[in-house]
């Protein structure tokens, strides 16, 4: 934005002052991050060196980056994590979808208490309830298996709320149309409803594989099978048994599993703004 | 095509009574206007007949079957909605095709890439862009088909509506008021298609509206609703001429008619705002009534006399072909308005006092609580007056 567009100085200068501090803010979130990038391509003598460079003097990264993909199953674990997000967002959508659509459209006794009892399940952590969980997964004979790392999480509290209140916003008049036209109650969720809060699913997705992609807690509970272990999880047994102080191939597998979820939040930045303030302002 | 029957039907929202024991029998092919004021229970009434909501006691026939426990899609009836209710995901193909679709292929021949590949998918299908193409078409919709809903301007919109509830052949037709997002050239626009579009589809319609222009314009009949009861249902030109009761004869006209209180002297007199009309009722000496003068019932008169209202002017509307002149009566807190012919405009000031003459066969008198008083047999039922002023 050019100061031209200001009318007076004293609106120049907030907007000085709030590009400052945001700037501050945006530097303070990235400084690790940057640290991180850098890290990846330095050579171990550089890292430790007492002199300090953003950019290495030698350039190390094929090295770190060929180590971080041989001497871990860096793709196995990312491979892992693909699976292991794609089945939980489709069960998510799954469930969520039609319980946000009973929840917003029709009307039955005990409607309020079952949505509060879905706000309940928002506010609690998911460590408060991974005691019970372990024990479950291990009555059922689930651990060590894709199924633990998939089941607690299939009915989101938070994806129900989401799109309980992004149908909301959908007139009942669309929902009546479709039911003259002889949909049912099934068929309204999938072809009308879920295609038009496409901004929420969108939004819903992004925070679903976030979360779940880079979940640490619970893995580390449930698997101790190398084969199956998502990302976080690999990089930890990465370090602890391989790496010892090589940061530099650690700092690589670190940048190579969180560069799928920068590259997907940045395509689909527009429609995950417009998921998280659609349905409150309208 | 279907005759609907409507019988004692009720409603409740909590303690809160939307319908109370409504009856209606509309004829097969018939146009049936639901007229009331918002929140009278026209609007639920509509839903009921349409199965998307369930009435507390009271059967809903169509076709002489009673359609109670039937769900929306299987009652055979369209609706128009307000709001269009379109599927903005969709194009306008698509949503004129899905209510074929929907009935026309098995849920199997409906899969997304598989239902392509099974017989008989392929041949349903273009039936159904046939006849979505004939539907478009013949609404001047045909160029449009694929585009979205958000591409569309109002009028187009609306036209999509009318062709998705078209495109199945119902046999009855709901429409909620279809035009009231309109602007006003379009409306009337749209008024005159709906009718003609009744003339071609010969159905039955029910349209409800709280625009009385819309319902004196396209009815065959029109139902008057206020409060959940239905007041009066009637031709046209008969609810305007010939109300029933008070309320109905105070929402249908504009401006709206003039309330006078009244009072019986003698048989066939009624003292009104120190005047007399002359009135043939069976109503005893002394009775307090409420007298229903339209604006167009009065003329101008040179002097008071018998069936003459005398009072200042205090506004002066021009209208092009006639005045409405408000008039301050004596002893009446209110202005009566009369419509008044265009020539006499230059000869009427402000605050001068003005005689207009009343025509007794035009009077509508009701009593105190609302229902109307008829002349006596033998002097005739009140003509049957112009409806111009309301069909505007």
């Amino acid at each position: 934005m050019s100061a031209m567009t200001f009318p007076n100085r004293q609106s120049l200068l907030s907007s000085i002052l709030r590009h400052a501090v945001l700037i501050c803010t945006g530097a303070l979130i990235l400084a690790p991050f940057m640290w991180m990038l850098s890290l990846s391509i330095k050579p171990p003598c550089e890292i430790f060196g007492v002199s300090f460079s953003f950019w290495p003097h030698q350039f190390y990264g094929i090295e770190n980056y060929s180590r971080a993909l041989t001497e871990a199953p860096l793709l196995r674990y990312m491979g892992n994590g693909v699976l292991v997000c794609a089945i939980i967002l489709a069960l998510q959508i799954l469930v969520c979808a039609p319980c946000a659509y009973v929840l917003a459209k029709l009307r039955f006794a005990g409607r309020k208490l079952l949505f509060g009892i879905v706000l309940i399940g928002l506010m609690l952590p998911h460590q408060v309830l991974s005691l019970p969980l372990f024990i479950l997964s291990y009555q059922l004979g689930l651990l060590d298996t894709y199924a633990a790392l998939i089941f607690p999480y299939v009915v989101s509290p938070f994806g129900i709320f989401l799109f309980r209140q992004f149908f909301m916003t959908i007139p009942d008049d669309v929902v009546h149309a479709a039911r003259l036209d002889g949909l049912s109650e099934l068929a309204i969720v999938w072809k009308i409803m879920l295609p038009m809060a496409l901004p929420a699913l969108i939004a819903f997705s992004i925070f679903s594989v976030i979360g779940h992609w880079n979940d640490l807690f619970w893995p580390l509970i449930v698997v101790r099978d190398q084969s199956l272990m998502p990302p976080p999880l690999g990089i930890m047994v990465f370090r602890n048994e391989e790496a010892g102080n090589d940061y530099g191939p650690l700092m690589a597998a670190s940048t190579l599993v969180v560069m799928p979820l920068v590259i997907a939040f940045l395509a689909a930045q527009k429609w995950f703004v417009e998921g998280m303030t659609g349905g409150a302002v309208k | 095509m279907a005759s609907v029957a409507i019988e004692d039907i009720r409603k409740n929202y909590g303690p809160t009574s939307v319908l109370r024991g409504v009856s209606l029998l509309i004829a097969d092919g018939e146009f049936l206007t639901l007229l009331g004021p918002s929140g009278c229970g026209k609007s639920t009434l509509l839903r009921i007949l349409a199965g998307l909501e369930v009435q507390d006691a009271g059967s809903v026939l169509i076709d002489r079957r009673a359609v109670d426990g039937l769900r929306p899609k299987q009652r055979d009836v369209a609706m128009v909605f307000q709001s269009y209710a379109l599927y903005p995901h969709m194009t306008v193909a698509s949503n004129m095709a899905l209510p074929l679709r929907m009935r026309g292929l098995s849920a199997f021949q409906r899969l997304p890439l598989v239902g392509r590949l099974l017989p008989g998918t392929a041949r349903i299908s273009a039936a159904i862009d046939v006849e979505v193409m004939r539907t478009a078409t013949s609404l001047g919709i045909g160029h449009l088909l694929a585009r979205k809903p958000g591409q569309l301007s109002g009028g187009q919109r609306q036209r999509v509506a009318v062709g998705r509830a078209m495109v199945r052949h119902p046999a009855v037709f709901l429409m909620d008021e279809p035009l009231s997002n309109l602007d006003a050239e379009l409306r009337v626009q749209m008024r005159a298609e709906i009718k003609d579009l009744h003339r071609r589809l010969g159905g039955t319609f029910v349209y409800v509206t709280h625009d009385q222009a819309e319902a004196m314009t396209l009815s065959d009949r029109v139902a008057l609703m206020v409060d959940g009861e239905l007041l009066q249902v009637a031709a046209p030109q008969d609810i305007y001429a010939d109300p029933d009761d008070r309320r109905v004869a105070e929402f249908i006209g504009s401006p709206r008619i003039n309330m006078l209180d009244g009072m019986v002297r003698e048989r066939g007199v009624i003292d009104v705002a120190g005047s007399t009309l002359a009135m043939e009722l069976d109503v005893i000496a002394g009775a307090h009534l409420t007298v229903g003068i339209r604006s167009e019932a009065f003329h101008f008169v040179d002097h008071g006399g018998p069936d003459v209202l005398t009072g200042s002017v205090r506004m002066i509307e021009h209208m092009g072909s006639d005045l409405l002149v408000h008039l301050d009566l004596a002893g009446v807190d209110h202005p009566v308005i009369a419509r008044l012919l265009a020539e006499r405009a230059p000869y009427i000031a402000i605050g001068e006092t003005l005689h207009v003459g009343v025509r007794p066969d035009r009077v509508l008198v009701f009593s105190r609580d609302g229902r109307r008083l008829r002349r006596d047999a033998g002097h005739g039922r009140a003509s049957i007056a112009p409806i111009r002023e309301i069909a505007r």
